[in-house]
Protein backbone atom coordinates (compact mmCIF):
# COMPACT_ATOMS: atom_id res chain seq x y z
CA UNK A 1 0.00 0.00 0.00
CA UNK A 2 1.28 3.38 -0.95
CA UNK A 3 2.35 5.81 1.58
CA UNK A 4 -0.54 8.12 0.40
CA UNK A 5 -3.12 5.59 -0.18
CA UNK A 6 -2.51 5.04 3.57
CA UNK A 7 -2.51 8.66 4.86
CA UNK A 8 -5.93 8.86 3.41
CA UNK A 9 -7.47 5.78 5.41
CA UNK A 10 -5.72 7.57 8.81
CA UNK A 11 -7.44 10.67 7.70
CA UNK A 12 -10.80 8.86 6.98
CA UNK A 13 -10.42 7.46 10.72
CA UNK A 14 -9.95 10.78 12.12
CA UNK A 15 -13.03 11.99 10.80
CA UNK A 16 -15.00 8.93 11.89
CA UNK A 17 -13.44 9.84 15.41
CA UNK A 18 -14.68 13.60 15.03
CA UNK A 19 -17.97 12.17 14.12
CA UNK A 20 -17.99 9.80 16.72
CA UNK A 21 -17.58 12.80 19.28
CA UNK A 22 -20.34 14.63 17.57
CA UNK A 23 -22.53 12.08 18.29
CA UNK A 24 -22.47 12.41 21.69
CA UNK A 25 -24.69 15.55 21.57
CA UNK A 26 -28.06 13.88 22.11
CA UNK A 27 -28.54 10.52 23.62
CA UNK A 28 -30.36 9.49 20.39
CA UNK A 29 -27.83 9.94 17.71
CA UNK A 30 -24.72 8.53 20.88
CA UNK A 31 -24.63 5.26 20.09
CA UNK A 32 -24.41 5.41 16.33
CA UNK A 33 -21.66 7.90 17.22
CA UNK A 34 -19.63 5.36 19.07
CA UNK A 35 -20.25 2.95 16.31
CA UNK A 36 -18.43 5.27 13.99
CA UNK A 37 -15.84 5.26 16.58
CA UNK A 38 -15.19 1.47 16.52
CA UNK A 39 -15.34 1.67 12.41
CA UNK A 40 -12.52 4.43 12.44
CA UNK A 41 -10.58 1.97 14.85
CA UNK A 42 -10.79 -0.74 12.86
CA UNK A 43 -10.00 0.75 9.72
CA UNK A 44 -6.64 1.88 11.61
CA UNK A 45 -5.46 -0.93 12.93
CA UNK A 46 -6.13 -3.24 9.24
CA UNK A 47 -4.62 -0.62 7.41
CA UNK A 48 -1.35 -0.23 9.35
CA UNK A 49 -1.23 -4.03 9.63
CA UNK A 50 -1.61 -4.41 5.49
CA UNK A 51 0.80 -2.04 5.00
CA UNK A 52 3.32 -3.47 7.35
CA UNK A 53 2.27 -7.06 4.99
CA UNK A 54 4.13 -9.21 7.32
CA UNK A 55 1.78 -12.26 7.91
CA UNK A 56 4.94 -14.54 8.98
CA UNK A 57 5.51 -15.16 13.17
CA UNK A 58 5.32 -11.76 14.34
CA UNK A 59 1.70 -11.63 12.63
CA UNK A 60 0.23 -14.71 15.05
CA UNK A 61 1.94 -13.07 18.18
CA UNK A 62 0.13 -9.94 17.11
CA UNK A 63 -3.08 -11.42 17.20
CA UNK A 64 -2.40 -12.91 20.09
CA UNK A 65 -1.32 -10.10 21.91
CA UNK A 66 -4.57 -8.34 20.63
CA UNK A 67 -7.15 -11.29 21.75
CA UNK A 68 -5.33 -11.09 25.03
CA UNK A 69 -5.86 -7.43 25.36
CA UNK A 70 -8.56 -7.45 23.71
CA UNK A 71 -10.52 -10.27 26.50
CA UNK A 72 -9.32 -8.64 29.40
CA UNK A 73 -11.17 -4.73 28.27
CA UNK A 74 -14.39 -6.80 27.42
CA UNK A 75 -13.98 -8.78 30.48
CA UNK A 76 -13.55 -5.36 32.34
CA UNK A 77 -16.30 -3.57 30.67
CA UNK A 78 -18.82 -6.33 30.98
CA UNK A 79 -18.34 -6.44 34.55
CA UNK A 80 -17.92 -3.61 36.18
CA UNK A 81 -20.54 -1.68 38.01
CA UNK A 82 -21.54 1.46 36.76
CA UNK A 83 -21.07 3.06 40.15
CA UNK A 84 -17.53 2.26 39.84
CA UNK A 85 -17.04 4.44 36.64
CA UNK A 86 -14.78 7.06 37.75
CA UNK A 87 -11.93 4.55 38.97
CA UNK A 88 -12.35 2.66 35.41
CA UNK A 89 -12.04 5.66 33.54
CA UNK A 90 -8.68 6.37 35.84
CA UNK A 91 -7.14 3.10 34.92
CA UNK A 92 -8.17 3.41 30.75
CA UNK A 93 -6.24 6.49 30.84
CA UNK A 94 -3.32 4.93 32.80
CA UNK A 95 -2.95 2.47 30.07
CA UNK A 96 -3.28 5.22 27.38
CA UNK A 97 -0.04 6.99 28.83
CA UNK A 98 2.12 3.94 29.47
CA UNK A 99 1.10 2.60 25.98
CA UNK A 100 2.44 6.01 24.52
CA UNK A 101 5.83 5.78 27.10
CA UNK A 102 6.19 2.63 25.27
CA UNK A 103 5.80 3.53 21.72
CA UNK A 104 8.41 6.18 22.54
CA UNK A 105 10.84 3.77 23.60
CA UNK A 106 10.49 1.39 20.80
CA UNK A 107 10.47 4.64 18.34
CA UNK A 108 14.12 5.40 20.16
CA UNK A 109 15.64 2.32 20.43
CA UNK A 110 14.41 1.46 16.72
CA UNK A 111 14.09 4.54 14.92
CA UNK A 112 14.91 3.22 11.59
CA UNK A 113 11.01 1.50 11.44
CA UNK A 114 10.09 4.33 11.65
CA UNK A 115 12.32 6.32 9.39
CA UNK A 116 13.25 8.54 12.18
CA UNK A 117 17.29 8.21 11.64
CA UNK A 118 19.06 5.86 13.01
CA UNK A 119 19.91 4.73 16.90
CA UNK A 120 22.46 7.69 17.79
CA UNK A 121 21.36 9.76 15.16
CA UNK A 122 17.61 10.42 15.96
CA UNK A 123 16.49 13.32 13.84
CA UNK A 124 15.81 16.26 16.41
CA UNK A 125 12.32 17.52 15.63
CA UNK A 126 11.16 13.43 16.42
CA UNK A 127 13.61 13.20 19.30
CA UNK A 128 11.71 16.19 20.55
CA UNK A 129 8.29 14.69 19.78
CA UNK A 130 9.21 11.66 21.06
CA UNK A 131 10.59 12.74 24.13
CA UNK A 132 7.08 15.21 24.98
CA UNK A 133 5.50 11.93 23.78
CA UNK A 134 7.00 10.02 26.33
CA UNK A 135 6.99 12.51 28.85
CA UNK A 136 3.27 13.20 29.12
CA UNK A 137 2.51 9.73 28.44
CA UNK A 138 4.53 9.13 32.10
CA UNK A 139 2.94 11.32 33.89
CA UNK A 140 -0.23 10.40 32.59
CA UNK A 141 0.22 6.59 33.55
CA UNK A 142 1.19 7.60 37.34
CA UNK A 143 -0.98 10.13 37.64
CA UNK A 144 -3.67 7.83 36.72
CA UNK A 145 -2.72 5.34 38.93
CA UNK A 146 -2.53 7.80 42.28
CA UNK A 147 -6.29 8.55 41.23
CA UNK A 148 -7.27 5.36 40.84
CA UNK A 149 -6.42 4.28 43.86
CA UNK A 150 -7.72 7.29 45.90
CA UNK A 151 -11.63 6.64 43.78
CA UNK A 152 -11.01 2.95 44.68
CA UNK A 153 -11.07 4.00 48.35
CA UNK A 154 -7.42 2.01 48.18
CA UNK A 155 -5.25 5.15 49.09
CA UNK A 156 -6.96 8.21 51.40
CA UNK A 157 -8.81 10.32 49.85
CA UNK A 158 -7.42 13.58 51.93
CA UNK A 159 -4.65 15.75 50.18
CA UNK A 160 -0.93 14.84 50.91
CA UNK A 161 1.09 17.88 51.55
CA UNK A 162 4.25 18.88 52.35
CA UNK A 163 6.54 21.26 52.57
CA UNK A 164 8.23 22.90 49.31
CA UNK A 165 5.94 20.58 47.17
CA UNK A 166 5.39 23.64 44.35
CA UNK A 167 9.07 24.01 44.33
CA UNK A 168 9.55 20.53 44.04
CA UNK A 169 7.62 20.12 41.30
CA UNK A 170 8.72 23.06 39.59
CA UNK A 171 12.11 22.03 39.70
CA UNK A 172 11.60 18.24 38.31
CA UNK A 173 9.68 20.52 35.74
CA UNK A 174 12.87 22.32 34.76
CA UNK A 175 14.94 19.15 35.04
CA UNK A 176 12.51 17.51 32.57
CA UNK A 177 13.13 20.54 30.28
CA UNK A 178 16.65 19.99 30.14
CA UNK A 179 16.74 16.74 29.85
CA UNK A 180 14.90 16.75 26.76
CA UNK A 181 17.19 20.00 25.53
CA UNK A 182 20.85 17.03 26.47
CA UNK A 183 19.07 14.43 24.89
CA UNK A 184 18.72 16.55 21.88
CA UNK A 185 22.40 17.75 22.09
CA UNK A 186 24.11 14.08 23.02
CA UNK A 187 21.92 11.93 22.18
CA UNK A 188 23.03 9.54 25.09
CA UNK A 189 20.44 7.02 25.69
CA UNK A 190 20.63 7.25 29.81
CA UNK A 191 19.13 10.84 29.39
CA UNK A 192 15.80 8.80 27.66
CA UNK A 193 15.61 6.75 30.69
CA UNK A 194 15.88 9.43 33.18
CA UNK A 195 13.53 11.53 31.28
CA UNK A 196 10.73 9.02 31.66
CA UNK A 197 11.52 8.15 35.60
CA UNK A 198 11.54 11.46 36.66
CA UNK A 199 8.09 12.24 34.22
CA UNK A 200 6.89 9.06 36.24
CA UNK A 201 7.70 10.68 39.71
CA UNK A 202 6.07 14.04 38.56
CA UNK A 203 2.70 11.85 38.04
CA UNK A 204 2.75 11.10 41.22
CA UNK A 205 3.53 14.52 43.19
CA UNK A 206 0.75 16.17 40.57
CA UNK A 207 -1.87 13.60 41.70
CA UNK A 208 -1.29 13.69 45.82
CA UNK A 209 -2.34 16.94 46.95
CA UNK A 210 -5.25 16.93 45.62
CA UNK A 211 -8.24 15.72 47.52
CA UNK A 212 -10.84 13.11 46.84
CA UNK A 213 -13.79 15.66 45.65
CA UNK A 214 -11.87 17.33 43.04
CA UNK A 215 -11.34 14.25 41.24
CA UNK A 216 -13.63 15.17 38.75
CA UNK A 217 -11.15 17.72 37.56
CA UNK A 218 -8.40 15.50 38.04
CA UNK A 219 -10.00 12.67 35.56
CA UNK A 220 -10.87 15.36 33.17
CA UNK A 221 -7.06 16.81 33.16
CA UNK A 222 -5.56 13.26 32.79
CA UNK A 223 -8.14 12.90 30.20
CA UNK A 224 -6.33 15.89 28.23
CA UNK A 225 -2.98 14.46 29.44
CA UNK A 226 -3.65 11.47 27.96
CA UNK A 227 -4.60 13.22 24.61
CA UNK A 228 -1.76 15.38 24.28
CA UNK A 229 0.77 12.58 25.02
CA UNK A 230 -1.27 10.66 21.72
CA UNK A 231 -0.78 13.61 19.70
CA UNK A 232 3.05 13.97 20.87
CA UNK A 233 3.50 10.11 19.23
CA UNK A 234 1.58 11.04 16.42
CA UNK A 235 3.78 13.67 15.38
CA UNK A 236 6.93 11.42 16.01
CA UNK A 237 5.45 8.76 13.62
CA UNK A 238 3.64 10.93 11.21
CA UNK A 239 0.09 9.33 11.53
CA UNK A 240 -2.76 11.87 10.55
CA UNK A 241 -5.23 10.13 12.66
CA UNK A 242 -3.42 9.63 16.15
CA UNK A 243 -2.48 13.75 15.84
CA UNK A 244 -6.07 14.11 14.92
CA UNK A 245 -7.28 12.20 17.55
CA UNK A 246 -4.88 13.66 19.87
CA UNK A 247 -6.04 17.42 19.40
CA UNK A 248 -9.45 16.09 19.97
CA UNK A 249 -8.75 14.28 23.63
CA UNK A 250 -6.91 16.35 24.42
CA UNK A 251 -9.24 19.81 23.73
CA UNK A 252 -12.07 17.38 25.29
CA UNK A 253 -10.23 16.56 28.46
CA UNK A 254 -9.12 20.19 28.64
CA UNK A 255 -12.98 21.85 28.52
CA UNK A 256 -14.35 19.10 31.06
CA UNK A 257 -11.91 20.01 33.17
CA UNK A 258 -12.60 23.68 32.66
CA UNK A 259 -16.65 22.80 33.22
CA UNK A 260 -15.55 21.52 36.48
CA UNK A 261 -13.63 24.21 37.56
CA UNK A 262 -16.70 26.86 37.04
CA UNK A 263 -18.93 24.46 38.49
CA UNK A 264 -17.01 24.99 41.85
CA UNK A 265 -15.96 28.45 40.92
CA UNK A 266 -12.32 27.51 41.75
CA UNK A 267 -9.59 28.68 39.09
CA UNK A 268 -7.70 25.25 37.92
CA UNK A 269 -4.78 26.51 39.23
CA UNK A 270 -6.22 26.08 42.53
CA UNK A 271 -7.40 23.38 42.35
CA UNK A 272 -3.88 21.68 40.70
CA UNK A 273 -2.26 23.08 43.39
CA UNK A 274 -4.33 21.20 46.07
CA UNK A 275 -4.56 20.95 49.69
CA UNK A 276 -7.68 22.92 49.96
CA UNK A 277 -9.58 20.33 52.11
CA UNK A 278 -7.43 19.64 54.84
CA UNK A 279 -6.79 22.85 56.28
CA UNK A 280 -11.21 24.05 56.01
CA UNK A 281 -11.34 20.99 58.20
CA UNK A 282 -9.33 22.16 60.95
CA UNK A 283 -10.50 25.39 61.10
CA UNK A 284 -14.19 25.03 60.56
CA UNK A 285 -14.79 22.31 63.39
CA UNK A 286 -13.81 24.36 66.73
CA UNK A 287 -16.33 26.67 65.87
CA UNK A 288 -19.68 24.36 65.10
CA UNK A 289 -21.78 25.14 67.85
CA UNK A 290 -24.96 22.77 68.59
CA UNK A 291 -28.00 24.25 66.50
CA UNK A 292 -31.43 22.97 66.85
CA UNK A 293 -32.30 20.25 64.22
CA UNK A 294 -35.42 19.06 62.92
CA UNK A 295 -35.20 14.91 62.20
CA UNK A 296 -37.87 12.80 60.96
CA UNK A 297 -38.62 9.38 59.50
CA UNK A 298 -39.25 7.67 56.80
CA UNK A 299 -42.89 7.96 57.43
CA UNK A 300 -42.91 11.94 57.86
CA UNK A 301 -40.63 12.34 54.65
CA UNK A 302 -43.38 9.44 53.10
CA UNK A 303 -46.36 11.68 54.00
CA UNK A 304 -44.71 14.99 52.85
CA UNK A 305 -43.86 14.08 49.51
CA UNK A 306 -47.22 11.95 48.86
CA UNK A 307 -49.25 15.05 49.55
CA UNK A 308 -46.82 17.51 47.08
CA UNK A 309 -47.45 18.49 43.76
CA UNK A 310 -43.91 18.59 42.83
CA UNK A 311 -40.63 16.90 43.99
CA UNK A 312 -37.28 17.56 43.00
CA UNK A 313 -34.57 15.13 43.59
CA UNK A 314 -30.83 15.54 44.37
CA UNK A 315 -28.50 13.23 44.29
CA UNK A 316 -25.01 13.33 45.19
CA UNK A 317 -21.75 11.22 45.21
CA UNK A 318 -23.39 9.71 48.56
CA UNK A 319 -25.72 8.08 46.27
CA UNK A 320 -23.51 6.51 44.56
CA UNK A 321 -21.79 5.09 47.57
CA UNK A 322 -25.35 3.43 48.85
CA UNK A 323 -26.15 2.36 45.26
CA UNK A 324 -29.20 3.54 46.06
CA UNK A 325 -30.11 4.84 42.60
CA UNK A 326 -32.45 2.01 41.82
CA UNK A 327 -34.11 2.16 45.32
CA UNK A 328 -34.41 5.66 44.14
CA UNK A 329 -36.17 4.98 40.96
CA UNK A 330 -38.42 2.53 43.29
CA UNK A 331 -39.34 5.62 45.40
CA UNK A 332 -39.94 7.83 42.03
CA UNK A 333 -42.08 5.24 40.61
CA UNK A 334 -44.66 5.09 43.95
CA UNK A 335 -44.88 8.90 43.76
CA UNK A 336 -45.80 8.99 40.18
CA UNK A 337 -48.51 6.87 41.01
CA UNK A 338 -49.43 9.16 43.43
CA UNK A 339 -49.69 11.82 40.70
CA UNK A 340 -46.58 13.60 41.93
CA UNK A 341 -44.54 15.43 39.33
CA UNK A 342 -40.81 14.38 39.70
CA UNK A 343 -37.77 15.74 38.17
CA UNK A 344 -33.96 15.48 39.08
CA UNK A 345 -31.64 18.03 38.87
CA UNK A 346 -27.75 17.23 38.57
CA UNK A 347 -25.38 19.55 40.22
CA UNK A 348 -22.11 19.79 37.60
CA UNK A 349 -19.69 18.24 39.85
CA UNK A 350 -22.20 16.25 41.66
CA UNK A 351 -20.03 12.93 41.70
CA UNK A 352 -16.25 12.03 40.91
CA UNK A 353 -16.76 12.42 37.50
CA UNK A 354 -18.25 14.89 35.09
CA UNK A 355 -22.32 13.11 34.50
CA UNK A 356 -21.50 10.52 37.34
CA UNK A 357 -24.77 10.63 38.26
CA UNK A 358 -26.19 10.75 34.50
CA UNK A 359 -24.93 7.84 34.55
CA UNK A 360 -25.92 6.39 37.40
CA UNK A 361 -29.82 7.22 37.05
CA UNK A 362 -29.43 6.29 33.51
CA UNK A 363 -28.74 2.62 34.80
CA UNK A 364 -31.63 2.51 37.08
CA UNK A 365 -34.19 3.37 34.44
CA UNK A 366 -34.62 7.03 34.69
CA UNK A 367 -35.80 8.41 31.81
CA UNK A 368 -32.91 10.96 30.70
CA UNK A 369 -35.52 13.95 29.73
CA UNK A 370 -36.38 14.07 33.80
CA UNK A 371 -32.99 14.69 33.94
CA UNK A 372 -32.08 18.66 34.72
CA UNK A 373 -28.92 20.65 34.42
CA UNK A 374 -29.01 23.24 36.71
CA UNK A 375 -29.38 26.11 35.21
CA UNK A 376 -32.19 24.60 33.70
CA UNK A 377 -34.13 24.16 36.96
CA UNK A 378 -32.34 25.82 39.21
CA UNK A 379 -35.70 28.27 38.83
CA UNK A 380 -37.95 25.12 39.59
CA UNK A 381 -37.25 25.00 43.05
CA UNK A 382 -39.33 28.58 44.22
CA UNK A 383 -42.53 26.64 43.08
CA UNK A 384 -41.46 22.81 43.64
CA UNK A 385 -43.20 21.54 47.10
CA UNK A 386 -40.19 19.22 48.40
CA UNK A 387 -37.02 18.76 47.35
CA UNK A 388 -35.23 15.41 48.35
CA UNK A 389 -31.52 15.73 48.55
CA UNK A 390 -30.04 12.86 48.68
CA UNK A 391 -26.02 12.54 49.01
CA UNK A 392 -25.31 15.94 48.19
CA UNK A 393 -24.44 18.40 50.61
CA UNK A 394 -21.98 21.60 49.58
CA UNK A 395 -23.65 21.91 46.01
CA UNK A 396 -26.70 22.92 47.89
CA UNK A 397 -25.02 25.22 50.96
CA UNK A 398 -26.67 28.55 50.40
CA UNK A 399 -23.73 29.79 52.36
CA UNK A 400 -22.01 30.02 48.87
CA UNK A 401 -24.30 32.85 48.39
CA UNK A 402 -24.12 34.91 51.56
CA UNK A 403 -21.13 34.40 53.10
CA UNK A 404 -17.87 35.71 51.27
CA UNK A 405 -15.63 34.35 54.01
CA UNK A 406 -16.60 30.70 53.39
CA UNK A 407 -14.15 28.65 50.78
CA UNK A 408 -17.09 27.71 48.22
CA UNK A 409 -18.41 31.51 48.26
CA UNK A 410 -19.38 32.30 44.62
CA UNK A 411 -19.55 28.43 43.39
CA UNK A 412 -23.13 28.03 41.51
CA UNK A 413 -25.34 26.07 43.82
CA UNK A 414 -28.98 24.26 43.83
CA UNK A 415 -31.37 26.84 45.14
CA UNK A 416 -32.85 24.02 47.39
CA UNK A 417 -33.95 26.33 50.46
CA UNK A 418 -36.35 27.70 47.81
CA UNK A 419 -38.91 24.55 47.97
CA UNK A 420 -41.38 24.65 50.51
CA UNK A 421 -39.91 22.17 52.66
CA UNK A 422 -36.03 20.33 52.39
CA UNK A 423 -35.23 16.57 53.23
CA UNK A 424 -31.96 15.67 53.88
CA UNK A 425 -30.79 12.37 53.29
CA UNK A 426 -27.63 12.13 55.79
CA UNK A 427 -25.92 9.70 58.11
CA UNK A 428 -25.03 12.57 60.51
CA UNK A 429 -24.46 15.99 60.42
CA UNK A 430 -20.53 16.51 59.37
CA UNK A 431 -19.98 18.88 56.59
CA UNK A 432 -19.04 17.78 53.70
CA UNK A 433 -15.78 17.26 51.30
CA UNK A 434 -15.14 21.32 51.78
CA UNK A 435 -15.51 20.94 55.40
CA UNK A 436 -18.23 23.47 56.04
CA UNK A 437 -21.10 23.27 58.16
CA UNK A 438 -24.56 23.46 55.82
CA UNK A 439 -26.33 25.50 56.57
CA UNK A 440 -29.64 24.36 55.04
CA UNK A 441 -29.58 21.46 58.25
CA UNK A 442 -30.87 24.43 60.79
CA UNK A 443 -33.73 26.24 58.57
CA UNK A 444 -37.16 26.02 59.48
CA UNK A 445 -38.31 24.24 56.66
CA UNK A 446 -35.50 21.78 56.79
CA UNK A 447 -36.65 17.47 57.73
CA UNK A 448 -32.91 16.10 58.51
CA UNK A 449 -33.56 12.18 57.89
CA UNK A 450 -30.60 10.54 59.55
CA UNK A 451 -29.63 6.96 58.02
CA UNK A 452 -28.11 5.24 54.54
CA UNK A 453 -29.21 6.40 51.63
CA UNK A 454 -30.37 3.39 50.12
CA UNK A 455 -32.04 2.51 53.31
CA UNK A 456 -34.03 5.39 53.61
CA UNK A 457 -35.33 5.47 50.13
CA UNK A 458 -36.66 2.00 50.31
CA UNK A 459 -38.12 2.78 53.69
CA UNK A 460 -40.15 5.41 52.33
CA UNK A 461 -41.25 3.40 49.56
CA UNK A 462 -42.66 1.49 51.75
CA UNK A 463 -44.67 3.72 53.70
CA UNK A 464 -45.76 5.76 50.46
CA UNK B 1 10.68 27.10 -1.36
CA UNK B 2 9.66 24.12 0.12
CA UNK B 3 7.47 23.92 3.37
CA UNK B 4 8.72 21.39 5.94
CA UNK B 5 5.78 18.40 5.81
CA UNK B 6 6.10 19.08 9.91
CA UNK B 7 4.32 22.24 9.03
CA UNK B 8 1.09 20.50 7.87
CA UNK B 9 1.25 18.40 10.59
CA UNK B 10 1.32 21.07 12.80
CA UNK B 11 -1.79 22.78 10.69
CA UNK B 12 -3.63 19.60 11.17
CA UNK B 13 -2.83 19.45 15.02
CA UNK B 14 -3.97 22.79 15.67
CA UNK B 15 -7.22 22.69 13.33
CA UNK B 16 -8.01 19.39 14.99
CA UNK B 17 -7.78 21.37 18.20
CA UNK B 18 -10.41 24.05 17.04
CA UNK B 19 -12.71 21.01 16.12
CA UNK B 20 -12.44 19.18 19.29
CA UNK B 21 -13.23 22.71 21.03
CA UNK B 22 -16.18 22.81 19.15
CA UNK B 23 -17.48 19.51 19.00
CA UNK B 24 -16.71 18.59 22.46
CA UNK B 25 -19.37 22.08 23.94
CA UNK B 26 -21.42 20.42 21.72
CA UNK B 27 -21.93 17.71 23.85
CA UNK B 28 -24.49 17.20 26.29
CA UNK B 29 -23.56 17.47 29.99
CA UNK B 30 -25.77 14.45 30.42
CA UNK B 31 -23.63 12.36 28.64
CA UNK B 32 -20.29 13.58 29.95
CA UNK B 33 -19.58 10.15 31.10
CA UNK B 34 -19.51 8.48 28.02
CA UNK B 35 -17.25 11.40 26.36
CA UNK B 36 -14.88 10.31 28.74
CA UNK B 37 -14.78 6.72 28.23
CA UNK B 38 -15.01 7.26 24.40
CA UNK B 39 -12.04 9.54 24.26
CA UNK B 40 -10.37 7.29 26.04
CA UNK B 41 -11.08 4.11 23.82
CA UNK B 42 -10.12 6.82 20.58
CA UNK B 43 -6.64 7.87 22.32
CA UNK B 44 -5.81 4.55 21.98
CA UNK B 45 -5.13 4.98 18.03
CA UNK B 46 -1.65 4.64 19.35
CA UNK B 47 -1.83 0.66 18.74
CA UNK B 48 -0.82 1.54 15.11
CA UNK B 49 2.31 2.93 16.70
CA UNK B 50 2.42 -0.14 18.51
CA UNK B 51 1.90 -2.75 15.29
CA UNK B 52 4.78 -0.79 13.59
CA UNK B 53 7.29 -0.82 16.47
CA UNK B 54 6.28 -5.01 17.11
CA UNK B 55 6.20 -5.85 13.54
CA UNK B 56 8.56 -3.98 11.91
CA UNK B 57 12.59 -4.70 11.67
CA UNK B 58 14.21 -8.13 11.25
CA UNK B 59 11.94 -11.30 11.74
CA UNK B 60 14.48 -13.50 13.43
CA UNK B 61 14.26 -11.20 16.33
CA UNK B 62 10.57 -10.55 16.91
CA UNK B 63 11.12 -10.09 20.36
CA UNK B 64 14.02 -8.12 20.38
CA UNK B 65 14.19 -5.34 22.99
CA UNK B 66 12.31 -2.40 20.84
CA UNK B 67 10.34 -4.75 19.58
CA UNK B 68 9.05 -6.16 22.80
CA UNK B 69 7.90 -2.55 23.72
CA UNK B 70 5.75 -2.48 21.09
CA UNK B 71 3.94 -6.22 22.04
CA UNK B 72 3.27 -4.55 25.47
CA UNK B 73 1.98 -1.65 24.08
CA UNK B 74 -0.10 -3.30 21.97
CA UNK B 75 -1.90 -5.38 24.80
CA UNK B 76 -2.40 -2.25 26.69
CA UNK B 77 -3.90 0.08 23.70
CA UNK B 78 -6.10 -3.58 23.11
CA UNK B 79 -7.90 -3.66 26.52
CA UNK B 80 -8.02 -0.06 26.43
CA UNK B 81 -9.86 0.09 22.37
CA UNK B 82 -12.48 -3.10 23.73
CA UNK B 83 -12.81 -1.95 27.00
CA UNK B 84 -13.44 1.60 26.09
CA UNK B 85 -15.75 1.00 22.99
CA UNK B 86 -17.55 -1.80 25.32
CA UNK B 87 -18.31 -0.02 28.15
CA UNK B 88 -19.52 3.22 26.38
CA UNK B 89 -21.75 1.17 24.65
CA UNK B 90 -23.12 -0.30 27.66
CA UNK B 91 -23.78 2.90 29.05
CA UNK B 92 -25.46 4.87 26.22
CA UNK B 93 -27.85 1.51 26.03
CA UNK B 94 -29.27 3.25 28.93
CA UNK B 95 -30.07 6.33 28.42
CA UNK B 96 -33.68 5.62 27.31
CA UNK B 97 -36.57 8.68 26.62
CA UNK B 98 -39.95 8.39 29.03
CA UNK B 99 -41.78 5.97 27.77
CA UNK B 100 -45.07 7.26 25.67
CA UNK B 101 -47.98 6.05 27.95
CA UNK B 102 -46.58 7.79 31.31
Amino acid sequence: MSANLLAVFYLISGVLFILALRGLSSPETSRQGNFFGIIGMAIAVGVTIISIGNFSAGFIYLLIFLIVGGSIGAFIAFKIPMTAMPELVAGFHSLVGLAAVFVAISAFLNPEVFNLGFPGKIKIASLIEMSLGAAIGAITFTGSIIAFLKLRGLMSGSPITFVGQHFLNLALGITIVGLIFYLCNTQQEYLFWSLIAISFLVGVLLIIPIGGADMPVVISMLNSYSGWAAAGIGFTLENTALIITGALVGSSGAILSYIMCKGMNRSFFNVILGGWGATEESLKSSSTEQKPVKSGNADDAAFLMKNASSVIIVPGYGMAVAQAQHALREMVDSLKKNGVKVSYAIHPVAGRMPGHMNVLLAEANVPYDEVFELEDINNDFANCDVAYVIGANDVTNPVAKSDPQSPIYGMPILDVEKSKSVLFVKRSLSPGYAGIDNDLFYRENTLMLFADAKKMTEDITKSL
Amino acid sequence: MEIDPFIFRLSIFILAIFVGYYVVWSVTPSLHTPLMSVTNAISSVIIVGAIVAALAGDNSKIFDNANIFGFLAIVLAAINIFGGFLVTHRMLAMYKKKKKDK
